[in-house]
C-alpha cells in the first residue's frame, strides 16, 4: 500500500497561530477561553483566534470571503511554508484541497437575516454575495482562488469528525493518484453563528463557569458541556515517494484510519461503535491496540459523552490499558470541524520530544473517565511516543479515527 | 446635497468595496472599472449601498450610468440633489 506522510501543516487556534506556540501553551498547561457574546445571547465562554488574515488575503479578499475562508487561507498558507512548497513551482492541477467543516453558511445566513430586519424583511436587501459564501465547498474554494490551486477541491461535511475526515480524504485521494500535493484537515468559524450556541443551550449542553477559562474540563465530574471555539488546522500530504524524491521534512506518517456511522442516534454517541472504529483503525495500520502509545480523546465536556469514550476506550484497550491518553479541548474548548485536526497537531512533536501535553482543569476525576494512564494537570514524559490514535465524533453518528506514527524510513 | 457631497458619498461606498484600492487619483471622466479593481460584484455592492444607505433604486437597465465617477454624480445629482 502506498504510504503517505505529512510534510507541511498550518494552524491557528485559540492558543496560538503557529504549531511552535500552540504546543508550548499546551506543555504550559495555559488555556485560553474568552468571553464572547453572540447576536441575541448572553456572553458565553468561547475560544476565539487572532492571526492575521491580511498575511495571505487582500482586504477586499477578506471582505468578500467568509471567516471560514480565512481560517482556511491561513493555514493553507501557512502548511505550504511549513512544507517549504510553493504553487508557482508545482502543477496547480495536481494539487487539491479537501477542507473538513463540521457546517457551513449559518454565519452569513443569520448576518443577512439580521440585516434584512432593519428593513423589514425586504429580500432586495440581501446580499448577492449570500450564494457563494454558502454553497458547501465554499472555505475550500476559497483557498484555490487565493493561491491558484487548480485541482480538485471541497469541504467535507462531518460534524465534529471532519477534522480527522479532512485529512483521511486527503490521504486517500493521494492513494488514488488523483492528485500529487493534498492539502487536508478541518476549520470552524462556529463562534460566529448564535445558533450553535443557541441549540447546545437548548440541549443542555452549553458550558457555564464564573471563570472562561475553567468552562471545558472533560472527565471532571462538574463539566457541564461544550465551550465552542474557531479554529483552523490544514496539512499537507504527500506519498512518501515524492515527499523523499523532493528531499522534503517528514513531519509523520499516515498509519491507518477508519470511519463508521453509529446509525442509533442524532446526538448521542455511541460506545460500541467508537470501539469498532478504533478497533478498525488499529486493525488496518497493522498494530495491535498496546503499540498505540497515546490517545488523543474526543471529549467535549458534556456529561453523557465522556464516559462513552472512555468505555469504549477501555473495551479496545482493557481495564488496564498502557496508553497515555490526553485531550485538548479542555484548554479552549470544541473547535468543532477544525477539532481533529488541531488536536492531532498539538499531539505530533511528542512523537520527537516524547512529552504528552496534559488534560487541564481535572479537579476532582470523575471515576467513570479514570483510565490509567490519563495525563492530568503536568506534561508527561513518556518512555517513547510512535503511535498516536486521535479520535474525532460527530452528530448523526460520525466517527473518524485516524493513527499517524513517527516517520521511520 | 452637492455635487460634491454626492461624489464623496459614492466614494465612501466605493472605500468600502475596494479597501485595497488608493481613490485619491480618480479620474471623474474615466470608467471606474478601468482604475480600480471592481468586478461585477463590486459593481451590484455600489447598487445595493445606494439603496441601503440612501433610499437611491439603480434599475438594472441604468447600470450604464455608473461607468463614471461623473456620469454616476450627474445620474445621482436629481435622485438625491
Amino acid at each position: 500500500m502506498e504510504r503517505i506522510v505529512i510534510t507541511g501543516l498550518g494552524l491557528t487556534s485559540p492558543l496560538g497561530n503557529d504549531l511552535a506556540t500552540h504546543r508550548e501553551k499546551l506543555l504550559a498547561g495555559q488555556p485560553n477561553v474568552q468571553w464572547l457574546k453572540p447576536r441575541y445571547m448572553e456572553e458565553c465562554p468561547a475560544g476565539i483566534c487572532d492571526f492575521d488574515a491580511t498575511r495571505y488575503q487582500k482586504k477586499k479578499e477578506v471582505r468578500r470571503g467568509t471567516r471560514a475562508g480565512s481560517i482556511s487561507i491561513y493555514c493553507a498558507q501557512e502548511a505550504f511554508v511549513s512544507a517549504g512548497l510553493k504553487v508557482a513551482d508545482l502543477d496547480p492541477s495536481r494539487i487539491g484541497v479537501y477542507v473538513g467543516t463540521t457546517e457551513h453558511g449559518n454565519v452569513e445566513t443569520e448576518t443577512e437575516i439580521a440585516n434584512i430586519k432593519e428593513f423589514d424583511y425586504d429580500t432586495k436587501y440581501w446580499t448577492h454575495h449570500h450564494n457563494p459564501r454558502t454553497v458547501a465547498n465554499s472555505p475550500a474554494g476559497e483557498v484555490c482562488l487565493n493561491m491558484g490551486i487548480t485541482g480538485p477541491h471541497c469541504c467535507i461535511g462531518a460534524a465534529c469528525a471532519a477534522g480527522n475526515y479532512g485529512v483521511i480524504h486527503a490521504a486517500q485521494q493521494l492513494m488514488m493518484h488523483e492528485v500529487d500535493i493534498a492539502i487536508g484537515g478541518g476549520v470552524s468559524e462556529s463562534i460566529h453563528t448564535f445558533g450553535i450556541f443557541a441549540g447546545f443551550k437548548s440541549q443542555n449542553a452549553l458550558a457555564t463557569n464564573e471563570d472562561p477559562n475553567r468552562a471545558s474540563r472533560p472527565f471532571d465530574k462538574a463539566r457541564n458541556g461544550i465551550v465552542i471555539s474557531e479554529g483552523g488546522c490544514l496539512y499537507v500530504l504527500e506519498r512518501l515517494s515524492d515527499a523523499e524524491k523532493r528531499g522534503a521534512t517528514i513531519i509523520a506518517e499516515i498509519a491507518g484510519w477508519a470511519i463508521n456511522t453509529d446509525a442509533t442516534d442524532f446526538v448521542l454517541p455511541n460506545a460500541e461503535r467508537q470501539a469498532q472504529c478504533m478497533k478498525k483503525a488499529i486493525e488496518r495500520a497493522g498494530l495491535k491496540p498496546e503499540q498505540i502509545d497515546l490517545v488523543s480523546t474526543h471529549a467535549t465536556g458534556t456529561p453523557e459523552g465522556d464516559p462513552k469514550e472512555c468505555a469504549a476506550l477501555r473495551e479496545v484497550f482493557g481495564e488496564n490499558m498502557r496508553t497515555y491518553v490526553n485531550n485538548t479541548k479542555s484548554f479552549f474548548g470544541h473547535a468543532m470541524g477544525a477539532a481533529g485536526s488541531l488536536e492531532l497537531a498539538g499531539n505530533l512533536p511528542s512523537l520527537t520530544d516524547n512529552i504528552v501535553h496534559p488534560t487541564i482543569n481535572v479537579d476532582d476525576l470523575d471515576p467513570a473517565c479514570a483510565l490509567p494512564k490519563l495525563v492530568t494537570g503536568k506534561p508527561c514524559q513518556a518512555e517513547e511516543i510512535r503511535y498516536i490514535l486521535n479520535n474525532s465524533f460527530g452528530m448523526l453518528g460520525i466517527n473518524a479515527v485516524l493513527i499517524v506514527k513517527r516517520f521511520e524510513a | 446635497m452637492s455635487r460634491e457631497e454626492i461624489r464623496q458619498l459614492v466614494l465612501d461606498i466605493i472605500a468600502d468595496i475596494a479597501p485595497d484600492e488608493d481613490l485619491s487619483a480618480i479620474d471623474d471622466a474615466e470608467p471606474l472599472r478601468d482604475q480600480i479593481g471592481l468586478d461585477s460584484m463590486d459593481f451590484l455592492d455600489i447598487v445595493m449601498e445606494l439603496r441601503k444607505q440612501h433610499k437611491v433604486e439603480v434599475p438594472e437597465a441604468d447600470y450604464g450610468e455608473l461607468r463614471t465617477m461623473q456620469s454616476t454624480v450627474d445620474y445621482l445629482v436629481p435622485k438625491l440633489g
